[in-house]
């Protein structure tokens, strides 16, 4: 007999996301709990480091040029009614989060300051200093802890479970402590488990970034939406791929080649280092694939800034780059490349978070919401805008826990049978029984990222995509039956990490889905066999919807469009 | 370069379960961090090997452990730091928690005292339409104390908890003083009222140990000075601490030198003679070891005391 659980909402991921999601719920009245795998402030919403976009109208600002400027950086993929709303109630949450308490940076007159951001013209990214998201979540943790929310940390959810009526209605997960499994009943799921950066190597993105949320919902029935739109990010650092911020550049820091020329001069003369980021990565690997680079980077400068602008609001970066490159940004310029670092794309949810249409325009599933980066509202479209990616979270986490608590009161407590634990039980004891061989997960996951930064990367095209998708099919069948040493129960790290790589494996199929089915250049995906933008054919969506034989079943749906018709994008 | 990672391990499902240490011998560039052997070792010689990392980039906290004795994150300790070529590094679980298995440490008791201190905004009334008016730079000195990610480095090496599990300990005070020192929390009284009882911010030592291994420069000692400060200024009740630090400034302005017995006397004070009795053997001790002055146990004022005395009253005019 397992144990039972039993919430009106519950929460998966204890991210910005997750902790904004939970606290909107509790605070319509809903019983919830949050579920992660780690400790919610090791959330990689940490990473964050430059800032959150809101265009404060009382510092005359326009929401409608916010919302603009996020569409054109969607490359108009962005569906205009969600970017409406991400852009009208920017305002109101910045302003909330900080009587939370966030400290973000103040100007002479003891408000809240601004910096420039990439792909806007004006400066409406507020920070704090230069670890923002950090500040942001351990705020919000603040909150839940207040809250007195039960949270289930280092609790890893092995799978969805659906009540008679096909509807979303918990999950089961076993506590990584101890090894045991537990049923958690819920009215209502939220999944906010953030990224997928692990499926590529390298990536910016923590070991914890594992697609676990988009895998699940995809297991599930829920369709994955524009999963070919992974954002290379132009500052990250050779070896393992850290981040270096985009707040370097929205301080004023060029980009240079090996010439020591200001290259952006000419793919962007506008908007120079600060084009968005498709744009400039795409640049950089032209810089680099044509020689004009330094050991396969080019270079970040920013010895002009001076040593009291980055003491004071690039701190931690330049603590990262005496650290992680041994050079200190006030002496020399430091190498960076692209490296992989969001996905656009996940689950697909409506503006409420929900993964199903009240519309019926296509098919999802009931009682299961999304949000932050594990969802697809579409907010980002073919390439998100630095700084948007905190204010996603927050604005459509607080979406999705308000209308889950809602939705949650419309229902009875759902009935599940508690034997579908064993399934996951069995599943975990498969596993622990295999002989431990030759292959290892850790070399599966290599050769998995290898091929997807290879092949699925800032260019593209059909060939090498195609040997992408063989390597992956062949990586499914290995992962089947590699074992590992661990057998026992507690912290079974081992065992953890191959079930990782099991939803990293599904995701590393959809963006590859993604990719081949769509045959033009837009946003993040640019494709060398198909050079340009083809609105006629291709201004839609893509969904993809797990099938019995493996493949992913493609649909599509239109981008909604409002007020801004697709223009040529030019920085 | 070539390097012997001597970890200590711990597998709670053994029969009879006991600590036992573990050599790993591998290459690794001397760039390298000590993450990056750990995670080479899971990857490619025992992926038994139980830890928690997450960011590589000293952000989210998970990989605190100790080093060669004292606690860090992994990743960012160097191999090239921590050891040379051919030689050992030593890793070991953070102190202060116990061990759940090998490096992975139960961090329930130090989540509990962050708890403790109500480690949320408490302002005065509801807030206003758009955001607090903050003084810039009071707000960039608060950024400076929320860098804390809490990865219990300082927990693991207090030398107070060692031997007090009690003391709310150095992340849990800095966290307190991120409130006590933020414009827009009006608790700070009471804040200090609780801070001020015994196992609070009067228990530190002063040992410097957790300024010392903080990754991320938050030096909690200086944060629990500042705390102890802003107490006396709010006259909280006054403590052991307090007094003993006021004692110690009048002493000198007084008599020019440190008055020990005097310290003790006044610091008690006359009416807590059972505290004053138990410092007998201690006198005895230092009567013993000549640790007393031939003119006898009290101090006589310093020749030139007038000048030290000129120095306090300019000091208290210009603080």
């Amino acid at each position: 007999m397992s144990t039972v659980h039993t919430y009106d909402v519950l929460v998966v991921g204890a991210g910005l996301a997750g902790m904004r999601a939970a606290l909107a719920a509790y605070q319509q009245g809903a019983t919830v709990a949050i579920l992660t795998k780690v400790h919610p402030v090791r959330s990689h919403s940490n990473a964050a480091q430059g800032g959150i976009n809101a265009a404060l109208t009382d510092r005359g600002d326009k929401w409608e040029d916010h919302a603009f400027e996020t569409v054109k950086g969607s490359d108009y993929l962005g569906d205009q009614d969600a970017i409406e709303v991400l852009a009208k109630e920017a305002g109101d949450d910045i302003i909330a989060l900080e009587h939370m308490g966030v400290i973000f940076n103040r100007n002479e007159e003891g408000r809240l300051g601004t910096r420039r951001f990439g792909g806007q013209k004006r400066a409406r990214t507020f920070f704090v200093s230069d670890f923002t998201g950090q500040a942001m979540l351990h705020v919000l943790f603040e909150q839940i802890l207040q809250a007195k929310l039960p949270i289930y940390e280092e609790w890893f959810v092995t799978s969805t479970v659906k009540d008679d009526h096909g509807r979303c209605a918990g999950v089961i997960a076993f506590e990584i402590r101890t090894g045991n499994f537990a049923l958690f009943k819920a009215k209502a799921v939220i999944l906010a488990s953030g990224g997928l950066g692990r499926v590529y190597e390298p990536s910016t993105n923590a070991l914890i970034c594992t697609g676990d949320g988009m895998s699940l919902a995809y297991r599930a029935g829920a369709p994955l939406m524009d999963m070919e739109m992974v954002q290379y990010h132009p500052t990250t650092l050779k070896g393992k791929g850290l981040l270096i911020s985009e707040a370097a550049r929205g301080e004023g820091a060029y980009l240079l080649n090996s010439e020591g020329d200001r290259f952006m001069e000419r793919y962007a003369p506008n908007m120079m280092e600060l084009a968005s980021r498709d744009v400039v990565s795409r640049a950089e690997q032209l810089e680099i694939n044509e020689g004009r680079d330094i050991n396969g980077c080019v270079l970040l400068d920013c010895r002009h800034l001076g040593k009291t602008v980055i003491n004071d609001r690039l701190r931690q970066i330049n603590e990262e780059a005496k650290t992680f490159a041994n050079i200190d940004l006030a002496e020399e310029p430091i190498p960076i490349r692209p490296g992989m670092h969001y996905q656009m794309g996940g689950i697909k949810t409506d503006i409420d978070g929900r993964c199903w249409d009240i519309n019926k325009e296509w098919k999802g599933l009931l009682g299961l919401f999304a949000a932050g980066e594990t969802a697809c509202v579409s907010l980002h479209g073919g390439n998100r805008l630095g700084a948007n990616s905190l204010l996603d979270t927050v604005v459509f986490g607080r979406r999705a826990g308000a209308c889950a608590a809602e939705y949650a009161k419309t229902l009875n407590d759902p009935k599940i049978s508690e034997a579908l634990v064993d399934v996951d039980h069995d599943l975990v004891s498969s596993i622990l029984r295999r002989p431990s061989h030759d292959d290892t997960i850790a070399r599966i996951r290599l050769e998995m990222g290898q091929t997807m930064n290879r092949h699925l990367s800032v260019f593209r095209e059909e060939e090498g995509m195609r040997t992408a998708r063989q390597v992956i099919h062949a990586l499914k069948d290995r992962w089947l039956t590699v074992g590992i040493t661990d057998k026992g129960h507690v912290f079974n790290t081992g065992l953890v990490n191959t079930l990782e790589l099991g939803f990293m494996l599904d995701c590393a199929e959809t963006i590859i889905a993604g990719a081949l089915t769509r045959q033009e250049s837009r946003g993040a995906h640019f494709r060398t066999d198909y050079l340009n933008r083809d609105d006629e054919d291709w201004l839609r969506h893509i969904l993809l919807y797990h099938s019995a034989n493996g493949s992913p079943e493609i649909d599509y749906l239109p981008v909604r469009i409002t007020q801004w018709k697709p223009q040529t994008r030019v920085y | 370069m070539n390097t012997t990672l001597r970890i200590r391990r711990f597998n709670p499902e053994q029969k009879s379960p006991a600590p036992f240490f573990q050599e790993y011998e591998l290459e690794l560039a001397p760039s390298d961090s000590v993450l990056d052997g750990l995670i080479k070792i899971r990857e490619t010689l025992d992926d038994s090997l139980a830890l928690r990392c997450s960011c590589r980039g000293a952000i989210c906290g998970s990989c605190g452990m100790r080093i060669n004795g004292h606690a860090a994150l992994a990743c960012k300790t160097k191999i090239l730091s921590a050891t040379q070529e051919g030689s050992t590094i030593q890793v070991e679980p953070m102190n202060n928690m116990p061990v759940i298995k090998d490096l992975i440490t139960d961090m329930a008791p130090f989540w509990d005292k962050i708890r403790q201190i109500q480690p949320w905004l408490q302002p005065a009334a509801p807030p206003p339409t758009a955001e607090h008016l903050a003084p810039a730079e009071t707000m960039s000195h608060l950024s400076g104390v929320m860098s804390c990610i809490m990865c219990g480095v300082c927990v693991s090496d207090c030398t107070v908890l060692e031997v007090d599990s009690t003391f709310v300990g150095p992340a849990a005070l800095a966290k307190a003083y991120r409130f006590v020192a933020d414009p827009r929390d009006a608790a700070t009284t009471q804040r200090l009222q609780v801070l001020n009882q015994p196992s609070g911010m009067w228990d530190c030592t002063r040992c410097m140990e957790c300024i010392q291994v903080c990754p991320k420069g938050v030096g909690p000692m200086d944060r629990i000075m500042a705390l102890r400060e802003q107490g006396m200024n709010e006259s909280v009740p006054s403590t052991c601490g307090s007094r003993h630090a006021e004692v110690f400034a009048d002493l000198i302005e007084d008599k020019g030198i440190l008055d020990e017995p005097m310290l003790a006397i006044r610091t008690f004070g006359f009416q807590n003679w059972r505290r004053l009795l138990g410092l007998i053997p201690v006198a005895i001790q230092s009567f013993r070891h000549q640790r007393i002055p031939p003119s006898g146990p009290f101090h006589r004022a310093v020749p030139g005391i007038d000048q030290i005395k000129r120095l306090f009253t300019r000091m208290r005019k210009q603080p």
